[in-house]
Formats: C-alpha cells, structure tokens, sequence
C-alpha cells in the first residue's frame, strides 16, 4: 500500500538527512522532487502546490537551516504537514446513544458502495449493535441480490422495498420507516451508483437524503481515484453535506492520493479504508500513522494494536527472550507463521514495520499457496529436526520432502531462507532505536 | 460515420469544454509563450490525470521548440501539443475488436468496480446488432450476485449465458463455455471475470488457469483480453495495466466512464507503453453507451477543436 510514493519520499528525505549541512538549494531541489512524487501520486495539483509552498516556507525558517539536524528536522516537517492535511486525528463513526442512526452511502458508480455497506453493517453488528441494510441501488441490474447475499452472510437483516416505479426515495423512505418501528440501533442505505456530474440523479439523491435525515452521509471513494477526486468530493459534498469519506481498495498499489485531496477539499474527515474484498477488510482510518506509513517511518501503533490482538503477552515475551538469545527455531516460525496470519497478511505487517516497504514488496509475492506448503514443510520435520535445523541432512531433507509432497529444492530454500530471516530478524530489530520495542512486542 | 463522431463527442463534450475551455482561456491571456503560460498549460495537463512524467516529456517538447525554433505564439504551441499527443496516441495502432475465428474468445478482465460486467452487455449488443451469434460466460464466480447481472444482461439482449452456482470454479465456466459456444456455433463468445486487483498474486495466476483451460478447448483463443480501465482512475491505470499485460496477455483496452468529467489522461501515456489498441470507450451505462476510440478525436476533443 502507498509503496510507490513512500519510496520516493523516503529517497529524497532520507538524502537531506544525510547532510551535515543544507543550504536553500538544497531545500528547492527537495521540493520539486517531493512535488513530483505527490503528483504522481495522484494528488491533486492545487493540493500539491500548496502544500508545497507551506513546507518549504516552513522549513527555509532559521530554526530548522539552523539546528543540528536540518535533515530531521525537515523529515519531521513534512510528516506533520502530510499527517495535517490527512486530517490530524481519527474521526470515528457518529452514533447516536439513544435513538437510531441513520446511515448513507454514496459515491460513483463501481466505487464499493454496496461491498462497504455490509462491511460496516458487520463491523456494527459485531459491536453489539441491531443493524439493518435497506436496498435502494435500483439501477445496476443485480445490485439488491447482490447485497442480500452479503447480507445473509453476515447475519444481517436486508429490506428490499420494491418500490412502484422503481423509485429509491420511496424505497429510502420505508426502509427507514421500518427501521423504526422494528426498533433497530443503525440503519445503513446502499444507494445507486452516480457521476457527480450527472444532475438528475444528483437531485435524485437530495431527495433521499431529505427522506432519511442521516447522522452519516459517507462518500466511498475509490483509492485509485486521479486528478477527478476533487471534483468528486467537492460536488457530493456541495450536494449532500459529505460527515466522512471511505476510501476504498486501499491494499493494493494504490498511491492514494485521493487521500490528501478528498480531505483537503472538503473538510470531510476520512474515516474508514477497504483493504480487501473480505467482510473483515475494513479499518479506521488514523492520519498521524498513514503520514508514518507513507514517509516510510512505519505504522508502530497499528503494527502493535494488531499483534496485541493476535498474540499474548506471554507468548511475545517468550519470543523476545529467544530472539536475543538467537535461539528462534523452524518450530517458533511455525508458531509465528500461524500467528501472523491471525494478524492479516505477511505484506500487510511488513509495509506496517519501519523501512520495511521493501520486504512488504517482496512479501506481496509469496501466495498464500506457498506459505500452506511451507507450513506442510515444517509439519513432516521431527520435533528435533524442528528445534535444531543444523542436523537437517540431505537423507532427511528427502525424507521431509516426500512426507509434505513438495521437493528437496522447495525443502532446500525454505531452510536457506529460514537461516537468512534469522539474520534479518536480528538486524532489523537492532537496526533502529525503535527495535527495542519490536522485539518486546513482535512475534518475529 | 457523423453520428458516432457526433456520439464521441457529445460524450467528451464535458471534457472538451473542461480542457478546451481552459486552453483557450490560457492562450487568450498571453501573447507569447512564458513561464506563466507554459505553468498554466502544465496544470491543466496535470490534471486531466496525463501525469507528471507525462507532462513533464510534452512540456519538453515546446521547451524545445522555443528554445531552439524561436516559438512564440501560443496558438502554435497547442499545434505542437497536440501533434505530439498524436504521435503517442498513434502507438496503438487501428486494430479493431473483430469476430475473426468461429468462435472468437473474448475475456474480460480488470480491477474491481471498472465496469467489465456492463462493457460486456455493452459489447454483446453491439456485436449481436451486426448479425453474429454472441454468448456470455459468467466467470466472476466471486462476487456476490455477479452471475445474476450478467445473467440479467443476457436476458435482457436476448443473448445466452453459460452460469454455474457462486462459488464455482471460474476456469470450469469457462470450460463449459467454450463447449457449448463450439457445440451451438457461437460467433462470439465473451468471458466476464472476477474483479481483482492486480497485486494480487494469487487471483493474477487464477486468470492465467482461466486462459489456459480456453485455450485447451479452443486452440488460439482467447483471441483477445480486454483491460477494461476506469477513466476516474489516475495514474494507477500504468500499473494495473502493466501486471495484467504481463501475467493476462491483454491484447488491447476499453476505457469506462468516459460520461465523467474525469479526462482520461492518463490513455495518452498509457497507449505509448503499452503499444495496444483502445478499442472502445464507455459513455454511459445503457448498452448503446459504447463507441469506438478515435484517437484523433479524442484529441481534437481533449483540445477544444471538435464542433
Ligand atoms: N457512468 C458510467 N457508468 C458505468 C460505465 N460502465 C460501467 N458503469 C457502471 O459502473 C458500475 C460497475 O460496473 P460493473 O460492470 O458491475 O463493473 P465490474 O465490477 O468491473 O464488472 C455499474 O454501476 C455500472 O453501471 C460507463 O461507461 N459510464
Ligand atoms: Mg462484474
């Protein structure tokens, strides 16, 4: 996720770090390149450019030319004024205590409207909340059946109004009619796909919105947006009255600036992001950690609320102890294997560690079809062979590899690999003042 | 002929007047080539999503030009512009989607939400108004009541589908697809997929089983891979069609949305890398919202000329 614009940043402020010194030159030349990254990044011109102006008039003051550590200082300019323009803190849902909370969703056609509705539905319903979906995409052949089947998946009760004449703000109205009186906590509408541009059904959406009176009028937007974002956002805000945006598909190679533009423009705070297609694959959305993320300064807070949820406490320290100890054998991978998967995908908690967009990179491409036969691998080995892969010799390799159905290569590069990743573990835990902290907390 | 460029650019015209207006607003400001203009021009490349590099590389060339030929006048300037746009945009060659093997094979892929379920009603139509026998195969076994709206398409054109249960193998659809299209002598036959992101490993080789086991049954096929690419989409496109050209074999592009007043930008570049035609372009999500991509068009439409 983001890799792409955080490479380059991390590249041209890890340069400035690297000066004793730095002049204003250096300072301009930064900035053209930090401009470049934002715009190919899919931020919006106007956005960049100021932003731009903002940091570097920040950065020519004396203090930061002046200090010690220009560079940092610099680094640390640019990750303030990123985090600011994402939003500063994290905005959550607005529900109502008492009463019932009204939900809209909205967007483009295609953005993920209907696939985000139930993720929220689920994600409320696991909080203990009684959630309703109300079907109002009345346009896209299939889109009802569409979510009634999440729907059932989940266990969420979905209202398909079939309203005379196919009319959504007759369907808004009884859904919300019925989520009333049956007396539900959050009620959640999918609407039809629009273009902003597209005035009719524009109007059309008004009227929903009059009919149902949301709490929440949440724009899904596509991560992948260009330049267009802002008029996106700038129309559904200037026509509804945008409380937050969902940025969608955010886990692939998306450089995510819609992000910066959306928020920027409208005020509106980004409150959620879909990371896969999966119901669970929804997170919140934490500005200071994603202007971490993209800087390449890694996502700490997120990487720990994940693996305290997935791992004890016990069992991090155990590890921590056999880290330092550099005792970590083919059984604790496995163990590690596992938890990690508990905790999302390998790619997924590497982009998260710091400097480690690379290794996410490289994780991307281990299918999980691979992680299965490395499992099975590790599965065929004795219990000793597991605690001391030293006496693994070419006899049991063959022997491993035949018990797990894969080869003696397949047996030959997971070991070479176990080997290596022990050195890399060590390193990267010690690589930085941070990496105390990893080894305490990380099942690596 | 003059109805679909009236079509075109009836669907550009936003774009046009967006991008058109804006040049002609920045040429009538300025009686020379400046830095002011030529930053005003960057803008607005910028942001019809033609990209940094991009815009950077067409700045060039009337820096160039400027600098070396003594170019003043602005009116010119957009000439050069837009030749050289041209130049990239010609890349792709005029190879046109055609029903040349009994059954042509047509697999439809992209990310998530593009629009490839809608392109293939889209298509099915067009393709069954010229007389050939058209069937669609559901392979987007994946997302919830997918195969219901291409099945929905299908009866709504009069066209049929091959479907399983949600769930299913998508190569099985495939398979099944293409015995019943050689048993009942289908001209065309187009295959939905599953929308998936492209930096998914897993679903990436899924697509190659996919086109594997067509062209098992039906030696050469599939005969085309649509990339069908979102015109809101910025510059993400190059990267999507990077993978799905290396790992899915796309033979050529549609571009959805074009109805939007996003510009598409990014095409220019795009058909430059890629050297692959843009058979078709998006304008709406009726059936009949599908025209041919005329790159000179889109230019002169990109640049305010086409009136
Ligand atoms: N405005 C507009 N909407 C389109 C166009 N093509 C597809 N859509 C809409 O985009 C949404 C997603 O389309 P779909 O075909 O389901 O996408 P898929 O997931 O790629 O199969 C639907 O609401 C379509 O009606 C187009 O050219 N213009
Ligand atoms: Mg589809």
């Amino acid at each position: 996720m983001l890799n792409a614009l955080s490479d380059k940043l991390e590249g041209v402020l890890g340069r400035l770090k690297g000066r004793g010194v730095l002049t204003e030159q250096h300072i301009s030349d930064a900035m053209k390149e930090v401009r470049f990254a934002l715009l190919e990044a899919d931020v919006h011109f106007s956005v960049v450019k100021s932003f731009v102006a903002d940091v570097r008039e920040k950065c020519l003051g004396q203090d930061v030319l002046g200090s010690m550590t220009p560079g940092q200082q610099v680094a640390g300019i640019v990750q303030r004024e990123l985090a600011r323009l994402m939003g500063g803190t994290q905005s959550p849902l607005n529900l109502s205590p008492d009463d019932l909370t009204v939900v809209l969703m909205v967007g483009l056609q295609g953005s993920g409207k209907t696939t985000t509705t139930a993720k929220l539905a689920n994600r409320l319903k696991t909080q203990g909340r009684r959630v309703l979906m109300v079907a109002c995409d009345l346009q896209r052949p299939a889109a009802v059946e569409q979510l009634k089947t999440l729907g059932r998946s989940i266990d969420v009760p979905v209202l398909d109004p079939q309203p005379a004449g196919g009319d959504p703000v007759a369907a808004a109205k009884e859904g919300l009619a019925h989520a009333n009186a049956q007396r539900y906590d959050v009620v959640l509408f999918d609407t039809a796909g629009r273009l902003h541009v597209d005035g009719d059904l524009m109007d059309q959406l008004v009227q929903v919105r009059d009919a149902v009176q949301p709490r929440e009028t949440l724009l899904v937007a596509d991560a992948m947006t260009g330049q267009e974002a802002v008029n996106i956002a700038t129309s559904f805000h200037a026509a509804l009255g945008l409380s937050g945006i969902v940025l969608s598909k955010l886990e692939g190679d998306a450089r995510g600036g819609a992000v910066l533009s959306m928020r920027q423009v409208t005020g509106c705070p980004v409150k959620f992001v879909g990371v896969g297609e999966k119901i669970g694959a929804l997170e919140t959305f934490h500005p200071e950690r994603m202007a971490g993320r993209i800087l390449g300064m890694g996502d700490m807070l997120g990487l720990l609320e994940k693996a305290e949820t997935a791992v004890s406490r016990e069992e991090a320290e155990k590890l921590a102890r056999k880290l330092k100890k550099n005792d970590f054998t083919l059984e604790d991978f496995r163990d590690q294997m596992r938890q990690i998967r508990k905790m999302g995908s390998l790619s997924d908690i590497l982009g998260m560690l710091p400097g480690a967009g690379k290794l996410a990179q490289v994780a991307d491409a281990v299918p999980d079809k691979e992680i299965n036969r490395v499992e099975a691998i590790i599965n065929s080995m004795t219990v000793v062979e597991r605690n001391n892969h030293q006496i693994i010799n070419s006899s049991r390799r063959k022997r491993i590899a035949r018990g797990s159905g894969t080869s003696v290569q397949e047996v030959n590069r997971l070991l070479k690999n176990f080997v290596k990743g022990r050195k890399m573990m060590k390193t990267l835990s010690g690589a930085r003042g941070k990496g105390y902290k990893l080894k305490q907390m990380l099942p690596f | 002929m003059a109805g679909l460029f009236k079509r075109l650019f009836g669907g550009l015209s936003k774009s046009r007047t967006a991008l058109g207006g804006r040049l002609a607003d920045a040429a009538s400001g300025h009686d020379r080539i400046d830095e002011a203009l030529l930053e005003e021009v960057e803008e607005i490349l910028i942001t019809s999503d033609v990209g940094a590099a991009a815009t950077t590389r067409f700045l060039k060339t009337v820096d160039n030009e400027v600098r070396y030929n003594r170019l003043t006048d602005p009116a010119r300037m957009w000439e050069i512009l837009r030749d050289d746009m041209l130049r990239s945009l010609a890349r792709c060659g005029d190879r046109k989607l055609t029903v040349s093997a009994s059954p042509t094979v047509v697999m439809v892929v992209g990310v998530n939400g593009v629009g490839k379920t809608t392109t293939i009603g889209k298509l099915a139509a067009r393709y069954k108004a010229e007389g050939h026998k058209v069937m669609l195969a559901a392979g987007d076994t994946f997302r919830a009541a997918a195969g219901e709206q291409l099945t929905l398409w299908g009866q709504r054109l009069g066209v049929e589908v091959v479907r399983q249960q949600e769930g299913a193998d998508a190569s099985a659809v495939a398979y099944d697809a293409c015995q019943a299209a050689m048993a009942r002598g289908v001209d065309l036959l187009l295959v939905d997929t599953a929308g998936r992101l492209h930096t998914n490993v897993n679903l990436m080789a899924e697509l190659e089983k996919v086109r594997r086991v067509i062209g098992k049954v039906i030696p050469g096929a599939p005969h085309e891979v649509v990339l069908v690419l979102d015109a809101n989409t910025g510059q993400n496109a190059l990267s999507q069609a990077k993978t799905f050209v290396d790992s899915a074999g796309v033979t050529g592009f549609v571009l959805t949305k074009m109805d939007s007043t996003a510009r598409g930008g990014v095409l220019v570049n795009l058909v430059e890398t890629y050297q692959r035609p843009v058979y078709f372009i998006g304008l709406g999500e009726q059936a009949e919202d599908l025209t041919p991509f005329d790159p000179e068009g889109y230019v002169a439409a990109l640049f305010g000329e086409a009136e």
